[in-house]
């Protein structure tokens, strides 16, 4: 028989106590510890129901995290008792999803993480871009010196790769694939769900390593007024307005406001070149919801406009006297986005497991840039829709969903760096999904999906997706998954920092669909396993992971045939990402939490008749976050966090027929950095934070070949593998009024 | 006397023919109560009400003590999931297990019976 949910009951003559905790709302709260003397004697399990074993009637605590802590008697062994236990004030009200953790492994079917605002507040700043460097399954890279973004990469492999989609609707992508996750400001986010492997059909066919989602806050549950402000040492300041207003029960809005500006120019290393760009970001969003619980309606009104500019080169380039020449090296990447967007949900009042959702999107994206004398333009304005009907066959074992999707991408582009030319082009696709899910709410979960999408470029296919769970004890989970992804690279837009360099662009192949290339085509299969126990009377959780992504055509962007070019082609051979992930979270104490792991790539593509490693990706990667809070005291309490990361050797592109002086080694040195963040949150109203990024003050050597002689042919300042600026402090300050 | 009685049989007959007559709901939302402790309880009650074909969704929970169903009217009935539960080892508010069905739950699930 199967093990209780309370554990194994005492043979001797004791006393057993049962009852149930829940939260000021009633709801029931899992994983709450009844400890007696410092030991936990009993878990709630997922209804909060427990039973502890007693020799004599005694006193206990009662602690779930992110609640306050409750001293209780059990004395009456026939009373079914109910304890109600207070949030921790702070964490109640903005929190949406009750706070029990800030990144926690879903229990779906999918090997899934969600990560809440709490986790997002642990980044030093400021973006979404930035917001994974304390999650273990996103690797961030460094920020190069001319967008100054950090780009993201799962599974060891890039984002054009993952499906990044706002709200389920696409969003990094096409055009903004490069810069995209520096757009949305952290602060709008409330919670982001990371899905390693492949995704669901839902959101298109595109996704091959993944699926990030963001949810953002919504004007139903938003606070009247946020304010944030944010200053450090690399002179970066960030503004974030918030106001809400509930218009009446069933309308509410929200106005975001962000601004943010670097406004000194950097030299740490002294090459003459500016370590991050200067520049400035307004972004404002307005949100309309409505809401009609009883009929079943809910909707979604958004708009935002935003405009970046950034500046960047040698330390003396002045844009209006040396734009476009070869007097200083300089560059500016200015960026006009416009995105409007409609959902639409309905579930039917007498049937909560009957549903539809239909959403629509426009999108407009303008970059205007140049690298040097490298220009590069691109606009691309895009159409979405997607209809969604979920259900259930015979009942709520077996559910289904189940819709059509549409997107229309137009785009115009211009690239000095490859003859002049303009790539014009239009995308249309449209497409019908099927998704069927059974769960026999015991230990068996599994999710068939599958697709069909016709494009203009890619033509008519199918597109199927499956992933299992399954439990074979109580703490044992086990998952696995296996799909098909299909994409047409946008080699310029996605590798647009290669333009910083005077590499010339070449493409190999001729008369394919997508720059005389064929579409990306990629299978992704993954195992994963979880184990949660107790160690020391404590909660441990360890999950492996593997998975291999194995690309059937890859455009692939070769580096090593010369420091002189980059080369793109249809692959010819392999290329395939296997990474392989063990990961161990343990509460260690009482409001001290540790989350640590070891990843290894192995990343091969055959470049050329010869397979090689990905270049800049480190084999063995170790990261380590620990994080402590304070015990609340009239809503007011510290947060420490800091996070370690241990990068080894990477593989640098081929330098050898450059002069000797601008060759580079075939691979790095390990080096590891430590972010560190102290929170001091004084009411529910105030809080002030500081921290630092890479305080062990690791700087990549050498960041620009050439740099003396930015015109020459050895000009190259691409090759980012560790931090450029060197370690980084900074301050904030959020204030709500709720 | 004949007249009442004329009477009552007309109310009656008007009554019967009214309920005879009420469409049986597709989704009929049924709450009925069940006795159970745990987690494995809810898998066990919710398993044996899923087994009766017409029910669409079954929800237990503990704290209430309350099986939230759907039922298509036309297929099943709030009795016959009752049925169902009981012989799973759990007492509903209508029927109630028999001593083997309740003596063969696990330790955890013993709920305690109202006597």
């Amino acid at each position: 028989m199967l093990l209780c949910a309370f554990g194994v009951h005492n043979i001797y003559a004791q006393d057993t106590y049962k009852g149930k905790v829940l939260d000021t709302y009633n709801s029931s709260i899992e994983k709450a510890n009844i400890t007696v003397n410092d030991s936990v004697v009993a878990t709630t399990d997922k209804f909060g129901m427990f039973e502890v074993t007693l020799n004599e009637p005694s006193a206990v605590y009662i602690y779930a995290e992110g609640y306050e802590v409750l001293e209780v008697e059990l004395t009456d062994k026939d009373r079914f008792y109910t304890f109600q236990i207070q949030p921790e004030a702070s964490l109640n009200e903005l929190v949406v999803n009750v706070n029990k953790k800030n990144t926690e492994r879903n229990k779906g079917i999918t090997n899934s993480q969600t990560m809440n605002s709490g986790e997002l507040l642990k980044a030093a700043c400021c973006n979404l871009a930035e917001s994974f460097e304390t999650n273990p399954s996103i690797d961030v890279n460094f920020s190069d010196a001319i967008s100054g973004s950090k780009q993201i990469k799962m599974l060891g492999l890039t984002s054009p790769y993952i499906l990044i989609a706002e709200e389920n609707i696409p969003s990094v992508r096409g055009a903004s694939q490069a810069y995209g996750l520096s757009f949305t400001p952290g602060t709008w986010v409330e919670s982001i769900q990371v899905t390693k492997g492949a995704g669901s059909v839902v959101n298109g066919f595109e996704s091959i390593s993944g699926q990030i989602n963001t949810e953002l806050i919504k004007p139903g549950n938003d606070i009247p007024f946020f304010l944030n402000l944010y200053g450090s040492t690399d002179s970066r300041f960030e503004l974030n307005a918030h106001f809400n207003e509930k218009i009446s029960d069933k309308w509410s809005t929200s106005l975001f406001v962000h601004g943010n500006t670097r406004v000194k120019k950097n030299d740490m290393n002294h090459d003459g070149f500016l370590d991050n760009p200067l520049g400035s970001q307004v972004n404002v969003m307005n949100r309309w919801q409505y809401q009609n619980l009883e009929k079943g309606w809910i909707a979604f009104i958004t708009a935002r406009y935003m405009k970046d500019e950034k500046q960047t080169g040698e330390i003396d380039f002045d844009k209006d006297q040396h734009k476009l020449t070869t007097l200083k090296w300089g560059s500016e990447l200015n960026t006009d986005k416009f995105d409007a967007s409609t959902k639409v949900g309905y579930v039917f009042p007498d049937q909560p497991y009957k549903s539809f959702g239909w959403q629509n999107s426009f999108s407009y994206h303008k970059q205007n840039s140049y690298f040097g004398l490298n220009q590069f333009d691109i606009t691309q304005r895009s159409i979405y829709s997607n209809f969604l009907y979920s259900s259930i066959i015979s009942n709520t074992l077996h559910k289904f969903s189940t819709g059509a999707s549409f997107m229309h991408d137009d785009y115009s582009e211009f690239i000095a760096n490859y003859g002049n030319k303009n790539f014009d082009r239009t995308d249309t696709s449209y497409g019908a999904f099927f998704e069927y899910t059974y769960d026999n709410t015991d230990n068996l979960a599994l999710i068939l999906g599958g697709r069909i999408d016709n494009s203009n470029r890619l033509g008519t296919f199918v597109t199927p997706r499956m992933h299992v769970r399954y439990n074979p004890w109580e703490k044992t989970t086990l998952r696995a998954s296996a799909g098909r992804g299909k994409r047409l690279a946008n080699i310029f837009a996605e590798n647009q920092y290669l333009f910083a360099s005077n590499r010339q662009f070449n493409i190999l192949n001729e008369g394919g669909k997508a720059y005389g290339m064929d579409p990306e085509i990629a299978w992704n299969y993954g195992l994963s396993v979880t184990q949660d126990f107790t160690f020391l009377g404590k909660n441990a959780s360890l999950t492996l992971d593997f998975y291999r992504t194995d690309f059937q055509n890859q455009i692939v962007v070769d580096l090593d045939q010369s420091a002189r070019s980059v080369n793109f082609y249809n692959l010819d051979g392999k290329s395939f990402a296997n990474s392989f992930q063990a990961e161990l979270s343990y509460n260690i104490i009482k409001h001290l939490n540790l989350r640590t792991a070891y990843k290894y790539y192995d990343i091969e593509t055959t470049y050329s008749n010869k397979t090689l490693e990905r270049p800049l990706q480190a084999k063995h990667r170790v990261f380590a976050n620990l994080e402590y809070t304070t015990h609340e005291n009239n809503g007011s309490y510290w947060k420490f966090d800091a996070t370690w990361n241990w990068l080894g050797a990477q593989r640098l592109p081929y330098t050898g027929d450059n002069s000797i002086e601008n060759q580079l080694a075939s691979y790095t040195n390990p080096f590891s950095t430590i972010n560190a963040q102290v929170t001091k949150v004084f009411s529910d109203n105030f809080e002030v934070y500081v921290g630092g990024e890479n305080i062990g003050n690791y700087q990549q050597h050498r960041v620009i070949l050439g740099a003396d002689n930015p015109f020459g042919n050895e000009f190259d300042s691409t090759i980012i593998y560790g931090p450029i600026f060197g370690q980084m402090y900074y301050a904030g300050l959020r204030f709500k009024i709720k | 006397m004949k007249k009442y009685l004329v009477l009552m049989m007309a109310v009656l007959g008007v009554a019967f023919t009214s309920t005879a007559q009420e469409k049986k709901s597709k989704n009929a939302k049924v709450d009925v109560e069940v006795k159970g402790n745990c987690d494995m309880c809810k898998k066990r009650i919710e398993k044996a009400a899923f087994g009766v074909k017409g029910v669409k969704s079954a929800e237990w929970h503990a704290d209430d003590q309350m099986l939230h169903l759907i039922i298509d009217e036309n297929n099943t009935s709030s009795k016959k999931v009752q049925e169902s539960v009981a012989k799973a080892g759990h007492d509903t508010k209508e029927v109630k297990a028999t001593t083997d069905n309740y003596d063969n739950l696990h330790g955890c699930c013993k709920y305690e019976r109202e006597s």
